[in-house]
């Protein structure tokens, strides 16, 4: 059994502040850390790989410093580790990004065949989720999103049952491998590695490949290879006119004056109210 | 990064031009629409009838009265034209025939924009859809609008965690496609009397080509689920409520108001409330006729999952807070002593009106 995690190095989302005069993004000083919604993922193919004893191999594409991403994956208890990097990748959307992911996963498919293709849900910078089912079209792998659990992976009959979350409820889908899994988050918790994790994971040499090492059309990746092109970016516009400051003296006073505004601005929502 | 939008200018090439029309794919599981569907076919009309051209709904499913009906719904939300794609295979959704399907139905009949809800089911789709065909996806759109100079959708969106919004286009591919999420987009009226033409497409599926099977259907027990999407008010609390036992007071006034409750992200993260609770980015857009936002701060994050509320009553202590530069009506001050007082304000009012009445 061989299971690849895609993950990707993402800025912290939360320490990212916008710069006040040029309305541009300051990066500098964010940490990077691996998406999280990846470590639902990893975390799932960890277990199976606990079950079953399968190979790990977690893949990234990102500039040189997403190594530390893959290390950390290693950490964990992956068993390789590929970044994928090149110049030429910049500025890819995600129809090109799941083409180069697609790229590397065949090749290392070539050399271990893969049974499992792991995605995270969506990213917390691009947000799109796109990018899993992109790999899964173009693999031909069975496309199962939104997995709130593995019930079983059968390595013999080479089938796996789910439960993927849909509107309204949960469906059980059994498929047969290879296929794509996005993990909804919240369906584990990432483990602590073991202390031979941690040295393995320094000692293990990483995989670095660019676009000549397994990209057969370089005309698909990078900005040429995106259908998408952003046209514009910008600050969200603040409202016109600032909130009306409801007036009063102590908080009785103050609410009575706030439903006498809500009710002149909105009388139907009184009458509604009554009818309840 | 401008201001000014580039690639206005781009012209089509000819072969391109044969795209026309702006299509939702229409969710429907287990006879029912999804309401996203309604709420896109409504910014599909708009959209359209700026290009001057039809809108087009997709309903898949197996054949039946229920998809019948939902047919005749569409055109009265909007729509011109219904495919109207059958196959007891198509009963239960599954992304093999579905997407397979749908690139077809789209090869055949080429519209130049789709649209699809960001749900499971909708992303799911896209994706797929989108990279057999070859072309660009925008994901979780808060805006949709035609570029007149070359008639261009742009697709608007959040980005970088909601800090920014940044307008994507397709330029030299079709169709162009995009999702957008629950609620974000006014659910348009519906004219019952309303009818358009229906175009039946039968592709023919084999259940045996189909890898994937379903097992069971788990439903959600609704009475467990917060129906926060879909609620008239909300009553929203953050973390100026200072500590959990304060939660009290959010839903005593809910109560009274017979409203759902709210709440921020770092209340979920401290466990004072479900996920389900969540407002914001990352939780659930809604659009409620009145929401109430108690020591809430208003954070972007947050700000995209309510702004669109028709009235918002802010309660902070802070006159700086930047949830005042959105909210409609600001009450400075502590929502400790503010909401037990709208609780007890607003119990008085709703007696006397009925009452009176
Ligand atoms: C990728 C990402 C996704 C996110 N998604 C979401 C999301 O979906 N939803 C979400 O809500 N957040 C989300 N956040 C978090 C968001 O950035 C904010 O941190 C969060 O919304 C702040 O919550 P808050 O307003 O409750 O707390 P704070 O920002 O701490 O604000 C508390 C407010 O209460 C006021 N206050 C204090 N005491 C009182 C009192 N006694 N009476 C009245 N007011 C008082 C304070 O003045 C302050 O304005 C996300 C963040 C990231 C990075
Ligand atoms: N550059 C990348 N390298 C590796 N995996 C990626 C990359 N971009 C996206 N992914 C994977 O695709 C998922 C969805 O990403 P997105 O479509 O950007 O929301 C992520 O959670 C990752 O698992």
């Amino acid at each position: 059994m061989h299971i690849v995690v895609c993950i990707k190095q993402v800025p912290d989302s939360a320490q990212i502040r916008i710069h006040p005069v040029t309305n541009t993004i300051m990066r500098q000083g964010v940490p990077a850390i691996i998406n999280p919604f990846d470590l639902f993922s990893l975390e799932e193919a960890l277990r199976i790989k606990d079950r079953t004893g399968a190979k790990v191999t977690v893949l990234t594409m990102g500039p040189p410093m997403a190594e530390a991403s893959l290390r950390k994956a290693l950490s964990f208890g992956a068993d390789a580790a590929v970044l994928l990097t090149d110049r030429k990748f910049a500025g890819s959307d995600t129809l090109a990004t799941s083409y180069a992911l697609t790229s590397a996963i065949r090749k290392l498919h070539e050399e271990d065949p893969v049974d499992l293709v792991f995605c995270g849900k969506q990213t917390v910078d691009g947000d799109t989720a796109q990018v899993g089912p992109g790999i899964a079209t173009r693999l031909g792998l069975q496309q199962l999103t939104y997995i709130s659990k593995i019930e079983g992976v059968d390595t013999e009959k080479r089938e796996i049952t789910v439960h993927r979350r849909s509107e309204g409820g949960v469906q059980v889908l059994k498929t047969a491998l290879p296929c794509m899994i996005t993990m909804l988050e919240g369906t584990n918790t990432m483990r602590f590695g073991t202390m031979d994790d941690l040295f393995r994971a320094a000692r293990t040499p990483l995989r670095q490949w660019g676009k000549d090492d397994c990209v057969e059309d370089e005309t698909k990746v990078g900005l040429k290879g995106s259908p998408t092109v952003v046209s514009k970016v910008f600050v969200p516009k603040p409202r016109a006119q600032k909130a009306n400051v409801v007036e009063g003296d102590g908080p009785a006073a103050l609410a009575a004056a706030a439903i006498d505004t809500i009710f002149a601005a909105q009388p139907k929502l009184a009458s509604e109210l009554l009818a309840r | 990064m401008s201001d000014k939008p580039q690639g206005r200018r781009f012209q089509l090439p000819e072969h391109l031009k044969a795209y026309q029309g702006v299509w939702v794919i229409v969710e429907q599981e287990r006879g029912q629409a999804h309401s996203v569907s309604w709420e896109l076919v409504g910014e599909a009309r708009k959209l359209a009838d700026k290009l001057g051209v039809e809108v087009g709904a997709v309903v898949l499913g197996a054949d039946s009265p229920d998809l019948n009906r939902i047919c005749g719904e569409a055109f009265g939300f909007g729509a011109d034209v219904v495919y109207k794609v059958t196959d007891p295979v198509l009963a239960d959704y599954r992304t093999e025939p579905y997407a397979r399907v749908m690139t077809d139905v789209v090869n055949a009949h080429k519209p130049e924009i789709v649209l699809l809800g960001a749900t499971t089911l909708g992303r799911d789709l896209a994706g797929a859809i989108a990279t057999t065909l070859q072309t660009g996806l925008t994901a979780d759109c808060t805006e949709l609008d035609i570029y007149a100079e070359n008639r261009s959708l742009a697709a608007t969106r959040p980005t970088f965690g909601g800090t920014l919004l940044c307008t994507i286009q397709t330029l030299a591919f079709r169709p162009q496609m995009a999702t957008v999420r629950p609620r974000v987009m006014a659910m348009p009226d519906r004219d019952e009397t309303r009818i358009g033409r229906v175009v039946e497409i039968t592709p023919a599926l084999a259940e045996e080509d189909v890898v994937t099977k379903v097992l069971r259907f788990i439903p959600d027990s609704a009475q467990n689920e917060a129906q926060l999407a879909f609620a008239d008010i909300i009553v929203a609390a953050g973390k100026g409520l200072g500590k959990p036992e304060n939660l009290g007071l959010v839903w005593d006034l809910a109560k009274v108001l017979g409203a759902e409750v709210g709440v921020t992200r770092p209340l979920v993260q401290a466990g004072w409330a479900t996920f389900d609770r969540q407002v914001g980015q990352t939780g659930k857009t809604v659009r409620p006729k009145l929401y109430i936002a108690a020591g809430i701060s208003g954070a972007i994050q947050h700000r995209v999952g309510m702004e669109k509320a028709d009235l918002i009553l802010a309660i902070n202590t802070d006159p700086n807070a930047p949830i005042f530069d959105f909210a409609h009506h600001a009450i400075v001050g502590d929502a400790l002593q503010v909401l037990p007082a709208l609780t007890e304000a607003f119990a008085k009012r709703l007696q006397v009106n009925r009452l009176a009445s």
